[in-house]
């Protein structure tokens, strides 16, 4: 649904994009990890029609995002990093107007803005002006406003930056009903658990490359399995602890520092209930004892570093 | 093409349907856009205009009216640079973009709903010279509509040109500054509030090529009010001169201004 090919782009001093390559399936979600400058705007706004590329080519639903731009903003939405609605008007005006540009008659525009408001639970608040909406309502308006024409493919630039954790929970749910209604969605984040949850394939951008690319599960696989985190209670107790816990089937010790020690966990909770078993026969006294998984954030760190 | 052009002006409108609405939201906006006329009115027109006589001849306050009708239509540009501006900095912008819309509809539908305001402020301040200064056009009905074409048209010129500041400069506060800064003293910096014939000679050439002085000229004229007199070619010809400004600063900054809307990129 999304197919890009060497996409470069250069602003006057500095190349944003070096040449990147996507694909993104129908009804799939994309999340572009990265830090900040790593290109993840420039990529969306490529996409969306925004910017030309300087190189490469993309396409969107079929058609070219520089040759077909005009065909293609009829189904594409677009939500960027600001709540992109006017204050002044009312949710419901704002809509209505939005829905007029997509060339909607003054009925179905109306029509359309009252649908989407009940959908994102701002229908009450429809009637007030958006500058008394609170960020998860604002953002919700604007997700609803790139919704008008139904678009199969949505670009989402930072969708939940600055919303409390409720209204962020709200909004993936939204996202996620919309592609299981078949929408193909892309957005950027710099939050992990945003695309842990919500991506079926992760991009890593860096300095304009894709520095990596794969599911959550396969990227995190990439720095390594489970892990056995112990925190002895007494340091005297170290000592002791280290060859018990090789005696216990997890021969290398991954590190050990002061009273922590961690140690891969080759059968994964498994291997915790084997070294429980054993520190408790021993009589060795922990303070913590934890299973742990490897996180995006330390692929983010790894790959990103 | 037919198509195109059809939803250009749909679009256009559209456009300036928000302007309207987004009106409806800021009664204090109206307020202020209606009052400061009167008291630019009040404050000239009886505070100095009491000290002021005009070495023509002729009635102070005739003769300061058509320069405050020119003022109102100079500052056009501030509102439209500040409202651009925010328009980009909120990222309406990007979503107008990201939409398919005529590509210069955005511009065209806000600068034409911005140049009917306008001439509502306008009509306030006539009314205003009307009632409280005792100003009378004494032209014809054929010159007075005459002046007020003018006055419409160096509005809507001096709009592009603010639209084309709004769209280089990254929010309303800075638009203001890149606009109000230089464009009050310039209302200033003319034939507007007080007589030129006894500048001093430095200044004098500035005043007299200054747009604004030829825009007043040329209304004072129309309308049959006194006015100041000078040797330089746009005050002998003011209309001509008006025009010529006119025309020149929308031929400049119209195309520049579409043009930069459908390239720029942050």
């Amino acid at each position: 649904m999304i197919h890009a090919e060497g996409l470069r782009k250069r602003y006057a001093a500095t190349e944003a994009l070096k040449g990147i390559d996507l694909d993104v399936p129908a009804g799939t979600v994309c999340g572009l990890l990265g830090p900040n400058g790593a290109g993840k705007t420039t990529a969306v706004r490529i996409l969306a029609t925004l910017l030309r590329p300087d190189a490469g080519h993309a396409e969107v639903a079929g058609l070219d995002v520089v040759r077909d731009a005009a065909a293609l903003r009829f189904r594409i939405g677009l939500a960027g990093q600001h709540a992109a609605v006017d204050e002044l008007l009312t949710g419901r005006r704002n809509l209505e107007l939005f829905g007029r540009l997509y060339h909607l008659s003054r009925a179905e525009a109306r029509r359309r803005a009252v649908a989407l408001l009940e959908r994102f639970e701002l229908a009450e608040a429809g009637q007030r002006p958006v500058k008394e909406y609170s960020g998860g309502m604002r953002r919700r308006l604007d997700l609803a406003a790139s919704l008008i024409v139904s678009p199969p493919v949505l670009f989402m630039d930072e969708p939940t930056t600055g919303l409390d954790p409720r209204s962020r929970m709200q909004l993936w749910d939204l996202l996620l009903d919309l592609v299981k209604e078949g929408t193909t969605l892309l957005l950027t984040t710099q939050y992990l658990d945003e695309a842990d949850r919500l991506a079926d394939q992760i991009v890593v951008l860096r300095e304009g490359v894709v520095a990596a690319a794969g599911s959550p599960a396969e990227l995190k696989r990439q720095v390594g399995g489970d892990r056995v985190q112990v925190v002895f209670r007494e340091p005297g107790d170290v000592d002791a602890g280290l060859r018990l816990l090789r005696g216990a089937g997890s021969p290398e010790i991954e590190s050990a520092e002061g009273r922590q020690v961690t140690v891969p966990a080759a059968d994964g909770a498994q291997s915790l209930v084997r070294i429980a078993g054993a520190l408790d026969a021993a009589g060795i006294p922990v303070e913590d004892l934890a299973l742990r998984r490897p996180t995006l954030d330390e692929v983010f760190l790894h790959l990103t570093a | 093409m037919y198509e195109t052009l059809r939803w250009t002006l749909n679009d256009s409108l559209t456009i300036a349907g928000r302007t309207y609405s987004r009106l409806k939201a800021q009664p204090a906006e109206i307020a202020g856009f209606l009052v400061f006329p009167v008291i630019m009115t009040v404050l000239f027109g009886y505070v100095f205009g009491s000290a002021i006589t005009l070495p023509s001849g002729g009635d102070y306050r005739d003769y300061l009216m058509p320069g405050i009708f020119m003022q109102v239509m100079a500052m056009t540009a501030t509102s439209a640079a500040t409202t651009v501006a925010e328009d980009m900095a909120r990222g309406i912008t990007d979503r107008f973009r990201a939409q398919p819309i005529a590509r210069s509809a955005v511009l065209v539908g806000r600068s034409v709903a911005a140049l009917s305001l306008h001439l509502l402020s306008l009509s306030a301040m006539v009314l205003t010279g009307l009632l409280l200064a005792g100003w009378r056009a004494h032209g014809s009905l054929g010159a007075t509509a005459g002046a007020f074409g003018l006055l419409a048209l160096f509005g809507f010129a001096m709009i592009w040109m603010g639209t084309y500041i709004g769209l280089w400069v990254k929010s309303g506060g800075q638009a203001d500054a890149a606009t109000f800064g230089w464009l009050m003293p310039m209302t200033f910096l003319a034939n507007t509030f007080v007589p030129t014939e006894g500048l001093p000679a430095w200044l004098k050439p500035i005043t007299d090529w200054n747009p604004m002085s030829a825009v007043v000229a040329a209304t004072r004229g129309l309308f049959g009010n006194p006015t100041s007199v000078s040797s330089a070619w746009p005050l002998q010809h003011p209309v001509a001169a008006s025009l010529i400004w006119s025309v020149a600063i929308l031929a400049v900054f119209l195309p520049l201004s579409v043009h930069r809307y459908r390239t720029m990129s942050r």
